[in-house]
């Protein structure tokens, strides 16, 4: 029982990254920009963020009020990632350019950037940022006894802030996209921005505010990547924001549907990992390095849901196409 | 009027030259910059083996070549996928797939290195297919796809390998467990060959690998520019519907262009491991030569020929960035690369502007000229009433 306990949470905390940041991706799309740049964008998110949870650990608030410290890391880390994204909105929306060159050339700084001012900050050769031991919330922190039973297992395994924030914001996301004036609006520019613009909608604004979003999320997606990886940053997300790309397209741009890929996928990727204490599964005990066909799983089970899912699959009309005025 | 047609013919190629050396230009000064920023004392120093490293020495100018070699490949990779509509972020698992043909078929089977790149080439191609595939008969993303054929790609490969004993340097007598043979050892005919140009450069890094790719990106420039072929692969990129209409076939293009693609990228990594210098390192992760085919293609604004140069130029400051160790971390080149291609967003906008107001001037003249006949027409009744 103790293993299925670990499983469920470890997929929980890698889910949350990919359901932040596909829920971002969704945004940006829906208002017809395809970002690319997410996977930059979290870099960014979790750089400065576990930069400013440095700061707060040295200067000795952080493990006086940890959650606290937690909450305003997060904050951080959607900040500078809604401010990065705004690159990708100028490049794509006021210069028109296409929007894989200003997403591809964010991707290629993000990573950069990051090892140059870790070195520039720790000195020489030191491109890990050590994350605080105190931003896990604990037993201890709810002042709960601390027992072995499955529940508590499941939850105090891995259990971040992030991980609650997620599932606010995934409801925010919903009544946002569905329930809003502007959600109606984002959604209309991303499918016929000349049809928005024809009743008084400012696309520029919309497309603006899609990536802005989608930066926000993003950002906390990367930080809450970071704390599911390990105890450190290391300049890198390990390719997932493209994976929640493909989570997005996955959950056909809606957000229910990006929480059970993100989920499904989460799961898949966690039972690669484990595969070797999980006894049911067959061992291949003929074959090297047998590791690898489950680690290979994820995605091959992706793939397959999305050939037989893929009549229903629809992409914003729009994306991807620069908004000009003139056009008919 | 000849005059006048060669003008309009080589405007947009040379605009965009001047650019992308503009882009260029800013962006080696924010390198600069950042470089003062970071330490002003050894900034100096450290622009100037930025820029000269690639040219100080035979040794140096043979790995610039050695290092675009793969890179031209990426690039024309990811740059004819563009060019027919379709964004190629495969090109890693590609590139992978086609490194380990060209490996197995060299250490395994003992094959000579033209076999071996052949081999590569199939291999990249055979990982192009499902993209295309996948895209043409499922409609599904090329992109998604791509992402997950190339970890898919990456953990398959490394599984094969495993269970090739004779594939890992250990068979070999070579101390680590978590690589590919040293090709020296294990085969000399798969190596790419020097023609002696390794003893005139003074250089373990020459070999013919950069010839090889220039030759590639002909191909690829011929395919696109030269042949029917590569017309309906661009029309069909251009707009899809208009192509059916026209009686091509969409689904069949996506497919091919994404093969030849893949085939490209696969070309990249046999260029690489058979040269030779590097060995496969069976790691968890992506390799980025795939990933640095995007920028090299962007620059280039997808031009086969225009590969090569920005491949070049590329390779060269990853030269110069190296050159800047120990004191500034090589990612500053990245850094500078990523503003040069951001830069590309301007100027795209600019180009657009040159265009439009050199069209605006033809219309001009064009309407003007109609203008006059019709003038004098009026004249002529005038003067018969």
């Amino acid at each position: 029982m103790k293993i299925l306990a670990d499983i469920i949470s470890a997929t929980i905390l890698f889910a949350v990254p990919l359901l932040l940041v596909a829920l971002g991706g969704m945004f940006s799309e829906r208002s017809g920009v395809i970002n690319i740049a997410l996977e930059g964008i979290m870099i960014i998110g979790a750089l400065c963020s576990c930069l400013f949870l440095r700061a707060l650990d040295d200067s000795g608030f952080g493990p006086m009020h940890p959650q606290l410290s937690m909450l305003y890391a997060i904050l951080v880390a959607a900040g500078s990632g809604a401010l990065f994204a705004l690159l990708l909105a100028f490049a794509s929306v006021n210069l028109k350019a296409d929007q894989t060159i200003g997403g591809t050339a964010l991707n290629m700084f993000a990573p950069a950037f990051a090892i140059v001012l870790t070195w520039a900050i720790q000195g020489q050769g030191q491109t890990t940022i050590l994350i605080p031991t105190w931003s896990r919330i604990t037993q201890e922190t709810l002042g709960i006894v601390e027992k072995d039973t499955f529940l508590q297992n499941l939850v105090f395994k891995s259990f971040y802030q992030t991980t609650l924030w997620s599932i606010v914001l995934l409801l925010i996301a919903v009544v946002v996209l569905y329930r809003t004036r502007f959600g109606l609006r984002l959604r209309s520019c991303g499918e016929h921005p000349q049809a928005a613009d024809s009743v008084g909608i400012n696309v520029y604004r919309m497309r603006y505010a899609g990536v802005g979003i989608s930066g926000f999320l993003g950002g906390i997606g990367g930080l809450a990547y970071t704390l599911a990886a390990g105890s450190a940053f290391q300049s890198t997300v390990a390719g997932y924001g493209f994976l929640a790309l493909a989570v997005m397209i996955f959950g056909n741009w809606k957000p229910w549907n990006i929480l059970a890929a993100s989920l499904f996928f989460a799961l898949f990727k966690i039972l690669g990992s484990y595969s070797g204490s999980i006894p049911f599964l067959p061992k291949f005990e003929n074959i090297k390095a047998s590791e690898y066909i489950y680690l290979m799983l994820p995605y091959i089970v992706t793939m397959i849901v999305l050939v037989l899912t893929s009549k229903k699959s629809r992409a914003p009309k729009s994306e991807g196409i620069p908004y000009d005025k003139g056009r008919r | 009027m000849p005059e006048k047609k060669k003008r309009s013919f080589n405007f947009p190629g040379s605009t965009s030259i001047l650019a992308s050396l503009i882009s260029i230009g800013i962006g080696l000064i924010f390198g600069l910059i950042l470089l003062i920023v970071l330490n002003p004392s050894a900034a100096g120093g450290a622009f100037v083996s930025l820029v000269t490293t690639g040219f100080r020495s035979s040794d140096k100018f043979a790995k610039v070549l050695y290092q675009a070699a793969p890179l031209v490949m990426t690039g024309l990779s990811v740059g004819f996928a563009f060019k027919t509509g379709l964004f190629n972020i495969g090109a890693s698992g590609q590139y992978t797939v086609g490194a380990a043909a060209a490996l197995i078929g060299a250490i395994q089977f003992q094959l000579p290195w033209y076999v071996c790149l052949l081999l590569a080439l199939v291999g990249g191609a055979f990982w192009g297919i499902f993209p295309g595939l996948f895209k043409a008969l499922f409609n599904v993303n090329e992109v998604i796809t791509s992402i997950m054929f190339n970890w898919i790609g990456m953990f398959a490969v490394n599984l094969t390998i495993n269970n090739l004993p004779m594939m890992l340097a250990k068979y070999w007598g070579g101390a680590q467990m978590d690589r590919t043979a040293n090709l020296a050892q294990a085969n000399p005919n798969a190596l790419i060959p020097r023609l002696g140009l390794d003893t005139l450069m003074h250089s373990n890094y020459m070999n013919t690998g950069i010839f090889i790719a220039i030759v590639f990106a002909i191909i690829a420039w011929v395919i696109l520019s030269k042949t029917t072929f590569g017309y309906e692969l661009k029309a069909c990129g251009f707009n899809r519907n208009a192509s059916l209409y026209a009686g091509i076939s969409a689904k069949r293009n996506i497919v091919l262009s994404m093969v030849i693609s893949g085939a490209f990228a696969g070309v990249g990594g046999g260029l690489y491991y058979l040269a030779g210098n590097g060995q496969y390192t069976l790691v968890k992760q992506l390799l980025t030569a795939g990933f640095n085919g995007i920028p090299v293609a962007l620059l280039a604004s997808s031009n086969p020929i225009g590969i090569i140069f920005s491949a070049l130029f590329v390779s060269y400051i990853q030269v110069g960035g190296d050159a800047m160790q120990p004191d500034f971390v090589k990612e500053i080149i990245d850094i500078i690369i990523s503003v040069i291609i951001y830069l590309a967003a301007f100027a795209l906008l600019t180009r657009e502007l040159l265009t439009r107001r050199q069209m605006l001037r033809q219309e001009e003249e064009n309407s003007a000229a109609d203008a006059l006949p019709a003038a004098s027409e009026e004249k002529d009744e005038v003067s018969q009433s």
